[in-house]
Formats: C-alpha cells, structure tokens, sequence
C-alpha cells in the first residue's frame, strides 16, 4: 500500500511520528479489545484497486457504457419518477461543495442550509396554501406513510382507507409502515371510468374506526377526480382526516390539498427540478394547518425563522424540537436521521426560478400535452384510453386491444429508439407526457404505435 | 426579581475532615480541630458571581449579616440588603430564623448548605417560596441542590427569566448511621425548585431522533396495564406526581396515591389502609427512585410496606424513571431496603425499568 | 515609476508569521429572505409553450383559484441569492469536519461527483427496460459483491435511503422472519444506551418494545442486564459496536451468543465501521443482519443532511425477505428479481439513491483491499492522536475505560471545565465555529454529561488534527480567561445566536413566510 490521495497519514513517516507522540508501536495496539476469535486474519477478497484517478474514469466510464439515458431515447415513463427540464441554474447550486459536503450544522456556522430549507418550506407552504411544511423526509412514499400515522395519532382511530389508485410499490411501502398499529382498506375505484367509488367510500365510512381517507390528485393513474372535492366533507363527517397526495408541479394549475379540504398534504418533490437518477433522487413532503395538534406529530424536523440579538438579521433553529412530550397517546414519533435535504433545496431554487408564471405555464403545457396524448393515441386502432373522460396530468392509461401485450409493444417500442410506458397488465400501461415532449414526438409515439399494434 | 440567599456557614466541614457530616456542635468542633476550612461562603460567592455576570450588578440580593450571607455577597462583587443579623456560632436555629425572615421579601431563596441545611430550610419556609441549594455540604441526597455552585447562579439566572418550579426532594441521611457504616437515608419533604430542565444541548441540531421516552408515555404504558378497573398505586416523587397528571389527576407529591381509570381513589394513604385497598382489587404499584441515592423501596416509602408488595404481587411492581434520571445515576444500582430481607433478595437483580410506552432499560436492583 | 523615495529594505517586504490560529471569518451577507427580492413580473426561467390546445376538463373545484404568492425574480438574482447563501455555509470541503462525530465525515472525492451527475446516471429513468440499463445494475451488482465480502454476509439490499431506513428495514425483516416461523410473541428488541438511537426509534415504530442496556462501570454494555433481559420474547439484539464513546465491546461474541441461545437475531448496526474495514466483520462475530451507511464509511457526501445511502446485509437464512427487487445476474445479463414472495416489499421507490450507490462503488474500488483496510487503520491512529492532544487540555475528560485505546471516535465530556467555568459543551462548540469548525453536542440521552464526540476520520491530516485541538485549546483557555466571549459566541459567524424561546411558542413559531406574515407580522 502505498501513499494514497485520499488518505494524507498515509505517508509512512507521518504515521511513525502520530504513533510515537501517543507512545504506540504499531496500529495493531489500537484494536487491543478486537478479540482474536473474530479478527479477519486475511486481506479482503477484492479486485485490485483502480488507483489513478484516470483508470477510475476508465473503468467506471466503461460500465456507464451500458446505459442509455432518457436524453439519448424518446421516453414515454413517468409512473412516480419524472423527466422534467432541470434548469443549469438548478444544478449550478446544488453542486456547491458548501452545500454538498455540508452535514447537520449548527445555525451558526451552515446558516445558508437553514435559511435555504426555510425557504423551501415556505416557496411549498405557498405552493400548497398550508403553513406548516417539513424538512423532506426520504420520498413520497415515506411522506405518505407518515402522514397515515400522523392521523392516526391525531384521531387514534385504528383503519386508513385509501380510496383512489394508489401504486402497487407504494402501497407496499405504506401497508408495512403503518402495520404495527393500521389496518390498511384499499377502496377499489370503479373499474370503468377509474374514479373514485364514493358508494364504497361511505360504506366504509360508515363501519367506523377510521383515522384517515388517502387520495392522491393525480392519482397512480394521472387522474385528477372530480371526486377528490367530497371527500373532506366524508371524512370529517365520520370523525376521520383527509390526507391528501398531490404532484406539487401540478399545483400552478390544479387546486392544492388545502383548498378542497385536505388536513394533511404529502407528495414527493422529485419533479420539481431534481434529476431521475434511476428514481434515485426523491424527497418526501408534508404540509398542515399551523394547528399544535399537527405540529406536534411531525416526526421530522421544522425549521422556524426567529430574530437574533441584531436587528434585521434571520436566524434559524428547530421549532418545538421536543416534541415527544406533547402528546399523551405517545407510540414514539418514528425517527429522523439523514434524509433528503439537498433535494428540498433543489426543489427550493426550481420553484425560486419559476415563480408563479412559471409555475402556472408549465402546468397548463403538460396538461394540453396529457390532453392531446390521450385524444392523438386513443385514435390509433388497437389502443384506447379507457379513463380519457377525466380530467389528467401527465400520466395516462393506455389499453392494448391488439394481440399484442403492453410488455410486447414496449419491446416493438425500444427498437424504434423509444421507451414506452410503465406495464400496468397484460393489456394497460402507463403513458405519460410532461413538458419536455412536443406535438412531433407525442406524434411519433402515435404513428409508431399504428405500426406495431395493427 | 429579588434573591435571597442564607448561607450555612459550618456546612461542608465534616467531609473535608472524613466525618461524613457536619450535624452537631461536637462534630464541628472536632472537625475545625482537624484543620477543617468553612467553605460554604467561597461557594456561594461563586454561585453569586455567576448570577452577577448573567444580570449584571445591580442585581438584589437580601441576606442575614456576616457569614451568613452578606460576606459571600460582597465577595461576589455585589451590594447585600442585610435584613436580619445571627449570634454566633452559627446553628440550625440561627439558619431558619434566616430563611423565614427572608422569605415573604424574595422570589427565590438560594441557600448554601447540605442536606441538613435543606431540612432547616424546609422547616422554616415550606413551600411559600421557592428555593435553589447551593451546593458546599457533604450529603448531596436532596434533589434541591444545583450540580455545582456555578450551575445555582446560572439556574437563578434561568429563573428571573420566567422558568417555573416544580416540586424536589428534600432527604437526610442519619449521619451516626453513616459514621456507623451504615446508609439510611429518608425522604423529609419537598419543596418548590426553579424548573429548568437538563439542559437541551444543541436544540438546533437533532440530526439523530427526538427522544421517545416521556413521563407522558410511562404514564400511557402504567394506565394500559393498570386497565380501567384495576388500581394504580403510585409512590411519592416528582416523576409519579407528573404520571398522575398526565393520567389527569391532581395528586400531591408527598405521600402515595391509588388511581383508578385515572381517578384518585386514596390520597396520602398510610399502610394499613393501602394493602387493605390492594387486597380489595387487582393492583399494579408503580414506584420511582428517590432523591440522588437511587432508593427504590424503604426511603420515603415506607407506606409501601413488604405487604403492600406483596399483596400485588412482585410481577405488579413496576420500577418507573426517565432515561435522564437514570444517567444522572452514573451507572450506581438502584437500591432496596425494605426491612424485609427476602423480599429485598427477590427484588435484586436486573429489573426491567419503564422509561417510556413501550420502552424499559434493564438496570440493576442491589 | 517614482524615484525619489528611498529604496524599501527587504525586511520591510517580509510578511511576518501566520498566528498560531486563523483569523477566520465567514461570509456574512445579510441575505434577505427570497420573498424580499425580485419584483413583479419579473421571471427566472421560461418554459415552453404548448403546441397544442390548453386542456380545460379541470372542474372550477380543482382548478387553483390564485396564483401561488411565489415570489418572482431574475435569473440572476436567484443564482445569486443561492451562491451567497451557500458561502455563509460551512461544508466538509471546507473546514477540518471532525466535530460531527458519529458521522463519519470524510472527503467526498470529486470524481465520482463527476459519476453520479453523467447523464447515464443522473437522466435514467427507474422502469427502462433492464437491457438499457446494464451498467447501473452491473454497478448496483458489484457494489453488492464487495459489501458481502466487507461484512461477511450473504446478501445485501441497496434500497434504503439512509442508514436509519436501513435499520427499519432489517427491522421488518426480523418481524417477517418471526412471522414466518409463527413465533409472533417474539415482541422485544434490545438494544444499548449508546447504540445509534434509531436502533430503539426504529424498533418502536416497527411495533416491538424496546428494552435498553446501560453501560457496566468498565463502559461497556451491561453483560447481567442482558442475560436478564433475553428470553422468549427476544426478537432481537440492535447493537453499535464499537459504540458512540469508541470503545469496541470485547465480549461482543458472547452477547450474540445469549440472544442467539435465547432464540433471538443480532443486527449489528455499522453504521460507523470505518474503523474496523478489514479487521473484523459483522458475520465473524455471528450477526445475522448488518447494515452500512454509504455516506459514512464509503465517502457519500452528506449533502446537508442527505440524501445519503443505506445498505442492508443479511445471511441467506433471512434472504428471501430483503427488499425488493434485488438485482441478479444469470451469467449474461443483470436483471431486477421482483418474484420474492417473502419479502418485506418496498423501503422506498425504486431502486435506492444510485447517484449515492455509483460513488460508493468508484471509493471502494479506488482503494481495494489494502487501501480500505490503510482507511480504517489511519482513522483509528487519527482518532488516538488526537484523544492524546484532547486530553491534554485542562477540563475536559473520556469517560469510561481510562488508559484503553478507541476505535474511531471518543465522546469527551467537558464536565470539569463546565463545573468550574459555568461554560457549558454547547458554548464551546458555537465558540469554535469563529475559528472556522465547530462540533454538535446531540447525544441524546445525556449519559455522558457536556458532551463532545470527535470522529477524525482517514481524511484529515496530522496539521488539521493539531489545528484542531488547538482550537479546542484556546476556547478552554478562554472559558476560564473569559467565559462571556465564550458564552456569548459566535462572534465572527454569519449570524448571532437566535431566541430560541420564539420556535417553542405556537404563538410565535414560523415554519413558512406565509405563516411568519400572518402571526408575526400580522396580515
């Protein structure tokens, strides 16, 4: 082993000076307490290291060799992870070391973490007219698990009843999340027109013990339900909150949570400026009335604004830090650690740059291209959009009619150079536009189609 | 926001002389005799001092003349209202005369002094105001004491700035006992103490978890085991007064208490009447160590009779603390003296101790 | 050029010595907030226009009434706003981060930065069909096979996004095991007082009671406490070792042995095992989950506070119910398996932070073998340099296991300087941050009274350890010298100390501008 760059006392008379100042003869004293019996006693079994910072591109450049980016393809996936422009703006900051190696901090020495978390919570407290936003937490699928316990420590009622299309992987996430202490009813929507089965919905209402109603607008399959404006009225009818799932890049456009009623509103931050990464990069966030009954069952953290011994200036700091002594129906407010930080600030400076206008715009385009894409390809023979009557936002469902599976078209698809949408079943997939696609290419996916399921 | 601060001059002479007390004029003298120093004036200039550099100068501080204060003031670089003057040599006398005639004209009394100190203090002014102990004695058993002298001043500080108070305990040990070889500690009384918590270190931070351990989530837990029917007896302490109030009763914090369903049904209830109560109805006896000792059973307890534990039941005996209270251990075993040898050897050992809903630390019991 | 004046002497170009501290101070911009700047109208960034006609199927319900009161500025003005806010931020890049101890802060090495922005990683998107994404999962594959040989263990999940979620995640996975073998009243996980607190939060919120171990006067977990405490209920061990105070638990065998012959699992939580790389592993020790924080011990940056990366390892015995999908490679492909019916299901979306998974996987093969194991021994030699040039100062201490050498970090306690100065742990740390660094004192419980817990990982060099203990030095001569300069700090930060008392009253609390206009401002 020789000197490496990463690890200055590597240098052999360096580490024989540290060794003696502390009176050791080798390192092998400092791991006097490692028994024997569990020691190693060999070198790790590994590939040889790529030492130079030259053969490391080489070889990690040659396995990036096998991927092919969405810039490189035309691709028609959303599903939970969307392609969206970034702006260079966005990336510029967000590649700042400062920010980057940066950890917890104090307000003191990282204030500019402080404030530009603050900033975010207050740009989406704006976006989703709530007052109260969390530092992110992992994803949206974290954030909606979360604001099912939330509820249900809120109401100590026992069952959720998640009443439109909820993701298969979510739901997963949500039923082992809230297991210990939810029963989890999936409300089924109406299978013909894919909106929410308000019938049902009362039903199970009416059974009692339920702690919150779940919607998402869009829902799992880009449907904004007209629906969604009862549901605060149902469940509060019934003892119970409405928590409700939003796409907060809709929100220029679509009513927020809050003003249909919702209680709780969640979602993941991922379209607002944060690449994909192979559905890497995500932050989860949740928002309430500033009520302390809600406050004080955030598990994550909150960071408030507060004057400092000068005037003029902001300082930052935890808001009711000890929450854990508020509430008498304590279970333990689940756990914080890192999470997703640096993707709420990368949410905080798309949304600085896009402002109201922006915001507005970019939601007004990707619902025309929705739109278009359902009326352009639900006119190609063999396809049809089963759930084109409501009202959608960037994701939509497809049905294959042909003898071709949607698994099939997707692999027809790929040799034309394009990535068709997420398979849903041996008949449906899920399309989805945003808008990066043009007119030309939401026709390219129609016309390639018309080939390969005549 | 005036202070009041009485200082014991003699306290603290015994341990610097290996008596283990400084009780009694006898015990002085031959504690003086031992080259022993009074240093309980040092300490409360110290404490002063540190009020000082919180409030600044103009600070109010009423006192009894000469050693008993007004020296400590003045050493502190402060101006003392000297509102009563003792003989000399100082006693216990001479210390509650001191403290009650300061507290109707302060909003806190600091006193310098041990255990025994506390008590005289207690038998002076009660609960009519609230009180911080300086800390110069031997026997720190009393939960009325700051950490050290400079923590007094900076709780004093914390206070004047609009802490509340809660209720601590006053203990004192049977110092022939303890020349004796022998720890026998008992719970006096209470009184009202600034509330500043443990220090949140670092507030901002958190970047690990909140802590899920509260007095309300013991309470939770007890309430879930108790049932709705069942008793709830809970010895004396702060912590158990909090249980109680966080179960929605109002209980006072000396004595113990039987709830049901979150109800008092007995308050301040002696023995007698207490095991006749558990044997009138399933029980669960929830007790908490008492004062700096970590005393389960048998010191300020005693109501908790061997046959009170014995008529719940051994396995309905839940040993209840916060995380801090037992860190503030330091890793000393809780302890048990409850007069009856067998039962003691059966409640030795590791016992699981409730620190919050759902969560125990598993401590040892000696 | 003048040339009336006397020549300067050489001397007199001579710049003197640098003072044995920095005369540090940070960027302090008195940045407004967002909502202060920018003016109507003005915009930061277009988007393109629809091609096509708008959509107006939205009923007047769902259709947003207002425009968001996002404020409205530059392009510029934003960039701006951000660079400055970014200056007045301290990251490991900048300053000797040894303070964050626990977290294993190390250097972030630029290129695999580089890695995880190309557009291979950064614009894949997760559902593309497996032959597209080859590399990644060849990358997720590998890195997979060089964490089974660092622990010793079977098989790992790469979903969790952090090393907490890894923890729940081998949470659930020990439930699920329990479940499948139908000893469901396996209810109880035990745990240490100084065990990363998640290890307990976790395990609550997965629904199993907690049962915590204190340390025996030597330091280490308490051997009789847990021979009380397992039994038929014991579902589990969760244990750090070494643990926070750095000290490794010797008789770490004999305590996977009792919970072992008690019918229980023990998961080892390694979220700092940078100091045992090579020495020692999870499975040598009979564990049967481990977990790894990417952005600790494998250089992840922490990015503020993530996103970070977790990974989960288990024996083939609790396999089957790992997250899913798990990646596979059948000799010519790699391909996701979601056919795993045991499995506890999802962590989080997808496929775990890949940015985060590329980097760890380019550290680990920059080093090899040898170089991880180099990693672990210098930041041991790093740490016990630096406990030597700590302890010297007057007033602080190590609690537990006097004389023994530590693994990777120490928790010191600055009790004695606090009982003599009034100047407790947290104004030592807030002062430190006017020389440039600082450290956290968040261990919560406080068993350790005034604590602070350095952790100098490989990255740091004898002058920064020197540095460092002489800031240290100098805060403690100050604390005695002049407490209020300490109290009082920070003085040469971005900001001043804020009223904390303002973020506990709900009167007052503000989590968001709009909030802070309608409480505070009133309108």
């Amino acid at each position: 082993m020789g000197v490496h760059p990463y690890i200055p006392n590597s240098v052999p008379a360096v580490k024989a000076e540290m060794l003696a100042a502390v009176g050791a003869a080798d390192v092998a004293e400092f791991y006097a307490d490692v028994p024997e019996s569990i020691r190693l006693g060999r070198p790790l079994d590994m590939p040889p290291p790529l030492r130079s910072e030259a053969a490391l591109v080489r070889h990690v450049g040659g396995l990036l060799a096998g991927n092919t980016g969405t810039g490189e393809a035309l691709s028609f996936l959303g599903a939970g992870c969307y392609r969206h422009h970034v702006p260079a703006v966005v990336d510029e900051v967000i590649n700042r070391s400062e920010f980057l190696t940066a950890y917890a901090g104090e307000p003191y020495e990282d204030h500019g973490r402080f404030q530009a978390l603050w900033e975010y919570q207050s740009l989406m407290g704006e976006l989703l007219e709530m007052d109260v936003v969390n530092v992110p937490v992992y994803d949206g699928y974290q954030a909606s698990a979360t604001a099912l316990r939330m509820a249900g420590r809120i109401t100590g009622a026992r069952r959720l009843l998640l009443v439109t299309a909820v993701a298969a992987d979510k739901l997963s996430k949500i039923d082992d999340y809230v297991r210990p202490v939810h029963d989890v009813v999936v409300v089924p929507v109406d299978a013909s027109t894919g909106l929410v089965d308000l019938a049902a919905v009362r039903a199970e209402l009416a059974a009692g013990d339920v702690a919150a109603v779940y919607a998402e607008a869009p829902s799992a399959s880009g449907i904004i339900d007209p629906a969604l404006t009862s549901l605060a009225g149902l469940a509060h009818g019934a003892g119970a909150l409405f928590v409700a799932g939003c796409n907060p890049i809709s929100l220029g456009v679509v009513a927020p949570p809050a003003a249909y009623g919702a209680d709780i509103a969640c979602g993941e931050i991922q379209p607002l400026g944060v690449h994909m990464a192979y559905g890497g990069l995500s932050g989860g966030f949740i928002a309430t009335r500033d009520e302390e009954r809600f406050v004080a069952e955030f598990p994550s953290r909150l960071f408030g604004l507060a004057p400092t011994g000068v005037e003029g200036e902001y300082g930052f700091g935890d808001v009711a830090y000890d929450r854990t002594s508020f509430a008498l129906r304590e279970e333990g407010k689940e756990w914080v650690g890192t999470a997703a930080a640096l993707n709420g600030i990368t949410a905080g400076v798309y949304l600085a740059l896009m402002g109201p206008q922006g915001m507005r715009e970019i939601g007004e385009t990707i619902m025309a291209n929705t739109r278009y894409a359902l009326d352009r390809l639900a006119a190609v023979p063999g396809v049809q959009a089963p759930y084109a009557a409501a009202p959608h936002f960037a994701d939509l469902t497809l049905r294959f009619t042909g003898s071709r599976t949607s698994a099939e078209v997707n692999d027809a698809l790929l040799e034309h150079g394009i990535f068709g949408g997420a398979v849903l079943s041996g008949t449906d997939a899920l399309y989805c536009v945003t808008e990066v696609h043009t007119k030309d290419e939401i026709d390219r996916l129609a016309d390639t189609l018309e080939e390969i399921v005549k | 926001m005036r202070f009041g601060l009485v200082v014991n001059p003699v306290a603290g002479l015994g341990g610097r002389a290996g008596l283990k007390g400084s009780d009694g004029a006898d015990v002085q003298a031959r504690a003086r005799a031992l080259g022993a120093v009074p240093r309980a004036g040092e300490r409360a200039a110290l404490a002063l001092a540190e009020l000082r550099s919180r409030l600044g100068p103009a600070v109010e501080v009423r006192t009894a003349d000469g050693a008993m204060g007004a020296d400590a003031v003045r050493a502190a670089g402060l101006v003392p209202v000297v509102v009563c003057l003792p003989g000399d040599p100082t006693t216990g006398a001479d210390t509650r005369a001191a403290a009650a005639a300061l507290a109707p004209q302060v909003d806190l009394l600091l006193f310098a002094g041990g255990d025994g100190t506390a008590r005289d203090v207690l038998d002076a002014v009660g609960d009519t105001v609230p009180v911080l102990g300086v800390p110069t004695g031997v026997k720190m058993h009393s939960a009325v004491f700051a950490v050290h002298p400079r923590a007094a001043g900076e709780v004093a500080a914390l206070f004047a700035a609009g802490a509340g108070t809660r209720p601590a305990e006053v203990m004192d040990l049977d110092e022939d006992a303890v020349r004796e070889g022998r720890v026998s500690a008992r719970l006096y009384g209470h009184m009202a103490v600034p509330d500043v918590p443990v220090r949140v270190q670092q507030r901002k931070m958190g970047g690990s978890v909140t802590s899920p351990s509260s007095v309300a989530g013991i309470a939770a837990e007890l309430a879930g085991r108790a049932g709705p029917s069942g008793l709830l007896v809970l010895g004396p302490g702060g912590t158990m007064r909090a249980v109680a109030a966080a179960l929605g009763a109002d209980v006072p914090v000396m004595g113990v208490n039987v709830l049901r369903d979150g109800r008092p049904v007995a308050v301040d209830v002696a023995s007698a009447a207490l095991e006749k109560l558990v044997r009138s109805s399933p029980a669960w006896l929830a007790v908490t160590p008492i004062g700096g000792q970590g005393f389960l059973l048998g010191r300020g307890n005693q109501q908790i009779s061997p046959d009170v534990v014995r008529a719940v039941g051994r396995d309905r005996l839940a040993v209840v603390a916060t995380e801090a209270k037992l860190a503030g251990l330091g890793g000393r075993p809780l302890l048990v003296d409850t007069g009856d040898e067998d039962l003691d050897d059966e409640l030795r050992g590791h016992v699981p101790v409730l620190t919050g809903h759902g969560r125990v630390a598993m401590y040892p019991v000696h | 050029m003048k040339t009336d004046r006397s020549p300067v002497s050489t001397a007199d170009a001579v710049i003197g010595p640098k003072p044995p501290l920095r005369r540090f101070h940070q960027a302090s911009w008195d940045e407004p907030l967002l909502f202060e700047l920018g003016s109507p109208g003005e915009r930061g960034v277009l988007v393109p226009e629809p091609e096509v006609p708008l959509d107006d199927t939205l009923p007047d319900g769902l259709r947003r009434a207002e425009p968001p009161a996002l404020p409205e500025i530059s392009q510029l003005h934003v960039l701006r706003h951000y660079l400055r806010l970014s200056q007045e931020n301290l990251g490991a890049d900048l300053n000797i981060d040894v303070g964050q101890g626990t977290c294993t802060m190390k250097y972030s090495p630029k290129v695999n930065d580089r890695f995880a922005r190309d557009p291979r990683v950064a614009d894949l998107h997760p559902l593309q069909d497996e032959r597209t994404v080859q590399g990644v999962l060849e990358i997720v594959h590998r890195l997979e096979g060089l964490l089974k040989e660092i622990s010793g263990m079977d098989r790992f999940s790469l979903q969790p996004g952090a090393g907490s979620a890894a923890i729940y995640a081998n949470v659930s996975m020990i439930r699920a095991y329990f479940a499948a073998r139908g000893e469901p009243e396996r209810d109880e996980v035990i745990t240490t007082i100084f065990s990363h607190p998640s290890n307990a939060a976790c395990a609550k919120t997965a629904g199993f009671k907690v049962i915590t171990l204190y340390p025996d006067a030597d330091g280490y977990p308490d051997i009789e406490a847990l021979k009380a405490a397992a039994g038929p209920r014991t579902a589990a061990l969760l244990i750090t070792n070494p643990e926070d105070t750095g000290i490794f638990n010797p008789r770490i065998e004999e305590f996977v042995r009792i919970v072992h012959e008690a019918g229980g699992l023990c998961a080892y939580d390694q979220a700092n095992a940078n100091g045992i790389l090579g020495i020692t592993r999870a499975r040598d020790a009979g564990f049967d989950l481990c977990h790894f924080n990417l952005h600790k011990t494998f250089s992840t940056p922490h990015a503020c506070g993530g996103p970070g990366a977790g990974a989960c390892g288990v024996t083939a015995e609790l396999a089957p119910f790992l997250p899913a999908p798990t990646v596979e490679f059948d000799g010519e492909r790699y391909y996701l398996d979601d056919d795993r019916p045991q499995s506890v299901g999802k962590t989080r979306p997808f496929h775990g932070v890949v940015p985060n998974l590329v980097r760890a996987y380019a550290w680990i093969m920059s080093l090899g073998a040898d170089g991880l194991r180099e990693a672990a021994e210098v930041a041991v030699l790093n740490n016990n340099y630096l406990m030597a040039k700590v302890l010297e100062i007057p007033g602080v201490s190590a609690p537990y296991a006097a004389g023994r050498r530590r693994i990777e970090q120490v928790r010191y306690s600055w009790e004695r300087l606090a009982e003599e100065t009034g100047v407790h742990s947290e104004d030592i740390g807030l002062r430190a941050a006017d020389f440039g660094t600082h450290y956290w004192t968040s261990h919560h419980p406080f068993v350790v009274p005034e604590p602070m817990t350095l952790e100098p990982t490989e990255s740091y060099s004898k002058a920064d350890l020197d540095e460092y203990a002489a800031i240290l030095a100098e805060v403690a001569r100050e604390a005695r010298e002049e407490p209020e300069t300490v109290r009082t700090a920070p003085h040469r930060s971005t900001v001043h100390r804020a009223r904390e008392d303002v973020l506990d009253d709900p009167a007052t609390w503000s989590v968001t501008w709009r909030a802070y206009r309608r409480k505070v401002l009133g309108g």
